[in-house]
């Protein structure tokens, strides 16, 4: 049965950024849903407006910034009216009505209507704005007037003394005006900068022969100029400036025309829904910066951006995408000049703030704190850390424990791999920044301008930058923020798992945990996950959030594992495994090691290798051979392959060690044995030294303890990996018995409540030290309860090595069909 | 069409998961079975650095290979956007729950791919 129905009529009013992200959005999900219309007022296609300074300065042409070409309109069978504005549309018939510069009359009928009509410079009410000569900074008309008049003409005078005002008597100095930035209050750009950073900026621009009237307030543009042209600027004290050129940059006002004639509801601009539809007319959407969310309309990318995402789901009748507002930083986009500010930069109640100022070098930074939290950073000069101070804040991750390094940045925290050229802009183009995929920074930059990228996840997928073990994500949004220009990231308040679903991690183990959740299909049913069966990255994710929430009641399914787990061996470059058998607390025997040996030899392992953590690799081993091997070495499963307990490292102690205090071998089996086959959000390792000399270097593993003469010390959330982080220091025990405790009750608490792919180090800053301490050490009964339930959920775990049937483990993998 | 080889039954490949074939020549082709009891075949080899997409998760009608976790679409065996290349698919018939595939692309189609090397026969080709 043919069930066809006629296509519903999508129309946009205004072809710009945000409208037309909302546009390709939904053909990508939707690609046969609507016939669509757009309309533009200017006669060119989507182009990208940040880019009209550097296009001013002469840094780029009018052609690179254009991001839709004519084609990708007809491509996509969108019908483009550019040129011809909407002047009226009317609500009850469902029709919008465009002019020309002609004056020819189209009317197109709509089902549902999308209002993109961004914003209009503010223009000032004073006599003599409508000059020849007077023009404000928004469009690529205004943009060539003003590269037509500095040919002609010498003097410029910019009104406003923002970001646009700045970056616009920067391109006309850069085309050899003489330019003075006219500005009502005394310092620049004062709801982005403090007044120290405001100061350090006009210093500079200065120097590069800006002249400036702060405090200044306009009174009358006096005409007079030859064809009727503006002559002068006069001020309220009486006093004149002579110039050629106005230009106004006072501000933008959302542009609401067409709303308020089609009677939506406008307050500072047309007020919408958290799913981007206008409070009047669910039929009619409203994105970018003529929409008003929950009081705001946002004038920078990133947030348009992601309204886009919402109002294209919505459109696509997708359920339900929700748009809750976003957090914004600002850029100066003037070569050579660096300022960043995102959040509360100017402090406020119950606010501290961490300064550090040398005026002579034209350095100047500003962190604002609130209680434990970043909540703003205002920088100037040198602002390198510009995008890792936004992830903070964005975050929300308590920076208590690194408050005291805070102020010098990321590359001083401990990260390793790009250590002493963190700064992206001096980066030559063949520097490396992705040392795991080796991606190079002219690659990432060809990319964000030929692909039109505008976030750092289109520049993992398209690169593979920053896609593995993310340590040079900062340096990659450094890059992203000059390249793509301004305003880079999209910024979600909350970082959705994957694109299967709307949810982030917490929603989802709340929702497995409240709702009791036990399969995989329930928890996709009930959060309405928008693809079948997942995707490689949620499904393992979900698989490991049910078994850890509800053990011995929610089943394993091996085909949400990695094939590492599903196979119980780490697979190799070339499709073999590796086999590391567990050696409790890194102790063998000569027994062991002859059995070892004849394996490698029966089937012909072509490498041994001692591993870091005090054990035995067998690499190259066929998957065929796996089950053989395992039987024939007769040891248990290492679970060097899983996000589970892995080594537990020793030094020899004080059974042999004449400077041993404690047993630290016997520790560290104690521990082992109980606490092997333990799943985890991720990898997890333990070490314990039987002295402060600390051999078994417990401090850089998830639990590390060492032995001193009165007990044990016991230090949490080490890492030696992609970022060595030292272990905190935690508590003080008398007992071996107390150890497995407080060990066991730490590791069950991560396992409940960290998020998939979280080692313990990022667990432990996401909630605090202090929370941690809260309920381990502070609770004597939660801890003993935390405790009881990992030995409740280990309790007759299988070796899957061994006991393959009760560890699901499909044997069919092992061997193949022969056709 | 006499051609058409039986493997195995459908029942015999895991949902969302897979069976190696073994061929006589060239490398093992790999039989995915989705959640919709699709089945589909492609050499096991992916195109990016050769890992075997047999190994991999299975999710609508992709498989993510193990080793880079590429997404291969099983109908075509072409790598979903950005990432870019093919790996060679092979016809797949079911019939009365088996699975069949053509004996002569078994016999001919992709044997001039081989398996990526690793350890000391790694080294031995770079010698």
């Amino acid at each position: 049965m043919d069930m066809r129905v006629k296509k519903q009529r999508l129309v946009m009013v205004g072809n710009g950024m945000a409208g037309v992200r909302t546009i390709e959005e939904l053909i990508k999900v939707a690609p046969d849903l609507y016939d669509i219309t757009v309309f533009g007022a200017e006669p060119h296609p989507n182009y990208n407006r940040i880019l009209l300074s550097p296009v001013l300065a002469g840094e780029q042409t009018l052609d690179e910034i254009v991001l839709n070409s004519w084609d990708w309109y007809k491509e996509n069978h969108i019908t483009l009216h550019a040129g011809k504005k909407v002047v009226e549309a009317d609500r009850v018939r469902r029709v919008v009505r465009a002019v020309d510069a002609e004056g020819g009359i189209t009317e197109v009928e709509y089902d549902r209507l999308l209002i993109c009509t961004g914003s209009n410079p503010f223009i000032l009410p004073v006599p003599g704005k409508d000059l020849k000569g007077v023009i404000a900074y928004r469009d690529i008309a205004d943009t060539n007037e003003m590269i037509a008049t500095a040919q002609k003409y010498k003097r410029a005078v910019v009104i406003g003394g923002g970001l646009l005002g700045l970056e616009a008597a920067n391109g006309l100095v850069l085309r050899g005006m003489d330019v003075t930035v006219v500005h009502v209050m005394p310092t620049l750009m004062e709801r982005q900068l403090d007044a120290v950073a405001g100061g350090l900026l006009q210093k500079s621009l200065e120097e590069r022969g800006l002249k400036f009237l702060m405090g200044a307030q306009t009174s009358e543009l006096v005409g007079g100029g030859e064809e009727g042209r503006v002559s002068a600027i006069r001020f309220k004290d009486g006093t004149e400036r002579a110039t050629d050129l106005v230009v106004m940059a006072v501000g933008i006002r959302p542009n609401t025309e067409l709303a308020e004639k089609m009677r939506l509801h406008c307050n500072r601009g047309i007020v919408v829904t958290d799913t981007m539809q206008t409070v009047t007319d669910a039929r009619i959407y409203s994105v970018g910066e003529c929409a008003a969310h929950r009081g705001i309309a946002y004038g920078l990318v990133a947030p348009l951006f992601e309204q886009a995402k919402v109002a294209a789901n919505h459109l696509a009748q997708f359920g339900i995408g929700l748009y809750s507002g976003s957090l914004t930083s600002t850029k100066l986009k003037v070569t050579g000049i660096d300022l960043f500010s995102a959040g509360n930069f100017s402090g406020g109640e119950g606010t501290e703030e961490i300064v550090m100022s040398d005026p002579f070098g034209g350095v100047y930074k500003k962190l604002v704190i609130k209680d434990d939290k970043l909540v703003g950073a205002c920088m100037y000069g040198d602002t390198v850390d510009g995008s890792w101070y936004f992830k903070l804040l964005r975050d929300g991750r308590s920076i208590a424990d690194i408050r005291d390094k805070l102020m010098f940045g990321e590359s001083n925290i401990g990260d390793v791999g790009h250590e002493g050229h963190s700064k992206a802009a001096t980066m030559p183009d063949d520097a490396e920044v992705c040392g795991c995929n080796g991606v190079n920074k002219g690659t990432i930059c060809k990319a964000i301008k030929d692909k039109g990228l505008f976030t750092l996840d289109e520049v993992r997928k398209h690169t593979k930058a920053s896609a593995s073990c993310g340590s040079c994500t900062g340096l990659v949004e450094q890059i992203l923020m000059f390249t793509a220009g301004g305003d880079y990231s999209a910024t979600p308040k909350l970082k959705a798992m994957c694109g299967c679903t709307e949810h982030g991690h917490q929603a989802v183990r709340d929702a497995i945990r409240s709702s009791k959740l036990i399969s995989i299909a329930d928890v996709f049913r009930f959060m309405d996950w928008k693809t079948p069966n997942g995707c490689a990255s949620c499904r393992p994710a979900v698989n490991y959030y049910l078994i850890s929430t509800w053990p011995k009641q929610a089943k394993d399914d091996p085909q949400s594992r990695f094939i590492n787990e599903r196979s119980h061996a780490n697979i190799q470059k070339d499709g073999t495994y590796s086999v590391i058998p567990r050696m409790w607390g890194g102790e063998t025997t000569a027994d062991e090691l002859r059995r070892i040996a004849d394996a490698v030899d029966k089937y012909k392992i072509p490498t041994v290798k001692v591993t870091g953590g005090q054990r035995i690799d067998l690499l190259g081993v066929k998957k065929e051979d796996l089950q053989n091997v395992w039987k024939d070495i007769g040891m248990p499963s290492g679970h060097a392959y899983a996000k589970a307990l892995r080594t537990v490292k020793t030094c020899v102690g004080s059974e042999w060690c004449r400077m041993g205090t404690q047993d630290s071998t016997q520790m560290g089996k104690d521990l082992e044995r109980a606490m092997w086959r333990m799943y985890a959000p991720h990898k997890v390792k333990f070490a314990v030294s039987g002295c402060p000399r600390n051999c078994a270097e417990a401090g850089i593993k998830d639990v590390g303890i060492i032995g001193v003469d009165s007990g044990w010390e016991m230090y949490v959330a080490g890492n030696g990996g992609i970022k060595t982080e030292v272990a905190h220091f935690f508590t003080k025990l008398k007992t071996a018995a107390e150890v497995l405790e407080y060990t066991g009750a730490f590791c069950e608490l991560y396992r409940q409540e960290g998020w998939y792919l979280e080692r313990t180090v990022h667990y432990v800053s996401r909630v605090g030290l202090d929370y941690v301490k809260k309920r381990i050490l502070d609770d004597h009964e939660g801890r003993k309860a935390l405790w009881e339930q990992l030995q409740f959920a280990l309790d007759g775990e299988p070796d899957p090595w061994f006991e393959l049937d009760k560890a699901a483990v499909d044997k069919r993998q092992f061997e193949a069909i022969v056709a | 069409m006499s051609d058409w080889k039986k493997i195995c039954l459908v029942a015999d490949i895991p949902a969302l998961g897979s069976r190696r074939v073994a061929r006589a020549r060239g490398m093992d082709v790999a039989v995915f079975r989705n959640s919709e009891d699709k089945i589909f075949a492609l050499l096991d080899r992916c195109p990016h650095k050769g890992g075997p997409l047999s190994q991999g998760i299975v999710h609508g009608e992709s498989v993510a290979c193990p080793l880079h976790n590429w997404n291969i679409q099983l109908g075509d065996g072409c790598a979903r956007a950005p990432d870019e290349g093919c790996t060679p698919k092979f016809s797949v018939m079911v019939s009365e729950g088996a699975v069949h595939l053509s004996a002569s692309e078994l016999a001919s189609h992709a044997l001039d791919l081989a398996k990526p090397l690793a350890g000391p026969a790694l080294k031995a080709t770079a010698a």
